[in-house]
């Protein structure tokens, strides 16, 4: 069950990392591409297990990376430390609730982007930056506020369609059973 | 907080990036365009996709409009015949004189039509991908154009497409020219991460005699473009460096947001 999961957070990963860059409406109409993998990441590290983090920070950050000017590997850092912090305080995390997963949505595709500039500044590459990068900051935040319930929502339905639920035991017993009527 | 095997898995995942990010850059760039291969099938389902809601676009407009822009189209053809039959007398002409003053021979420009297949995913570089490769010919430095003009340069290639930094990106300069009285020479810099199009020429001599709307072109210098390319229109300038230079807006006159058909020149 938990391998069938995570080759559906890696296969969403990789289409929201094509998607990103073959369709570019929300660019074109809010200045901002939003980026998918924070929220997916969310989804990965308060429903599954820390190998899927993991794999979906290095695969998700490799992918993402490869069809950008990014130096390769830049994004999978931020991506997993977002992942790892959320992994820690799962139990704390009220994940059921669609405000929660928008709230933690914002926080993670706020932090992601922040820490890959200062990454690149570290690196010694200098991204293009300005004011409207605040207001980048903010779709982006926005989008992965507004993705993350429709994340969950989508891989809750994929999980009922294609994982089998588990087979509870009956509480019936043959030598209990009520008799009525005489024998 | 943290227990065992998750220090495990953030050593893992640190020590990865670690040496994903410190590779030789050739065999970074290998990697790369390795990795970026693996959406190569999505790029034809892609395309397969814009090609037939296009074609659903074109079924919806009239006939009679189609006519009328065809009427315009062949007008217009005419007109550039002439035009080319002028400057082919002309450049006869220009050889002629060359061939007389010992001047080096221009050779004509090469170009290739590419599509543009995928937008950068990073909001703060801007960089877009196309359709031709080393198997085209293409290689790092080639100047992109459309026939608005200069679009903005090759920066890698792989075998079936190569990724062009457009001008605005902060790896993308080009030493150009203003059309003017003093003919000012200044550099292309970056633009603002929201409007693409508008980019800062910086360099410029603080005497510069600038005017809105006033045309800025490829100087030649530098070695990567060549000279005349239009790049666009002055829109404002102010001086910088405590008066020491000019520095002045330019309205790109190819849109960056709106490329789908580019030209790579080969000089």
């Amino acid at each position: 069950m938990n391998w069938l999961n995570t080759i559906f957070v890696l296969g969403t990963a990789f289409l929201a990392v094509f998607s990103e860059t073959a369709f570019s409406g929300v660019r074109h109409l809010l200045g901002a591409q939003i980026d998918l993998l924070p929220p997916l990441m969310v989804y990965a590290s308060l429903c599954t297990g820390l190998t899927t983090v993991g794999l979906l920070a290095m695969f998700g950050g490799l992918w993402f990376d490869s069809l950008s000017a990014n130096p390769l590997g830049i994004s999978v850092l931020p991506l997993f430390l977002v992942g790892l912090a959320l992994h820690a305080r799962r139990e704390l995390i009220l994940r059921d609730q669609p405000f929660a997963q928008m709230v933690i949505g914002f926080v993670a595709s706020a932090a992601t982007p922040v820490l890959t500039i200062l990454l690149l500044f570290t690196t010694g590459h200098i991204p293009l930056l300005g004011w409207g990068t605040l207001w980048q900051l903010i779709v982006m935040s926005a989008g992965g506020a507004v993705a993350t319930p429709v994340v969950f929502v989508l891989f809750g339905w994929l999980h009922r369609t294609l994982v089998h639920g588990r087979a509870t035991q009956s509480s019936f017993r043959a030598d209990r059973e009520i008799r009525r009527g005489r024998s | 907080m943290l227990n065992r095997s998750r220090y495990i898995v953030l050593g893992l995942v640190v020590v990865a990036t670690l040496i994903i990010l410190n590779l030789p850059s050739q065999t970074t760039v290998r990697l790369k365009l390795g990795i970026g291969s693996l959406f190569v099938p999505l790029f034809g389902w892609a395309g397969s996709v814009q090609h037939v809601s296009g074609q659903a676009a074109d079924s919806l407009i009239p006939r009679q409009e189609l006519l009328r822009a065809n009427e315009l189209l062949r007008q217009d053809n005419d007109q550039m015949r002439f035009r080319a039959m002028q400057a082919a007398e002309t450049d006869r002409e220009n050889a002629r004189l060359r061939e007389l003053f010992h001047w080096e021979h221009q050779t004509p420009w090469k170009l290739k039509l590419a599509s543009v297949v995928l937008r950068e995913p990073a909001n703060w570089w801007h960089t877009v991908q196309i359709d031709l490769g080393s198997r085209d010919g293409l290689r790092v430095n080639l100047p992109v154009m459309t026939t608005e003009g200069l679009v903005g340069r090759i920066s890698s290639v792989s075998l079936t497409r190569a990724q062009v930094v457009l001008l605005g990106d902060p790896n993308c300069h080009a030493s150009a020219l203003v059309e003017n009285e003093t003919r000012d020479t200044g550099v292309i810099g970056s633009s603002g991460p929201l409007d693409s199009a508008l980019v800062e020429m910086g360099y410029l001599s603080r005497n510069a005699n600038l005017k809105p709307g006033q045309s800025v072109v490829t100087s030649g210098l530098g070695g990567i473009f060549p000279k005349g390319i239009p790049i666009g229109k002055v829109v404002d300038s102010q001086t910088a460096d405590y008066g020491l230079s000019t520095v002045a807006r330019v309205k790109l006159a190819a849109n960056p947001n709106a490329l789908e058909k580019v030209w790579v020149l080969f000089p």
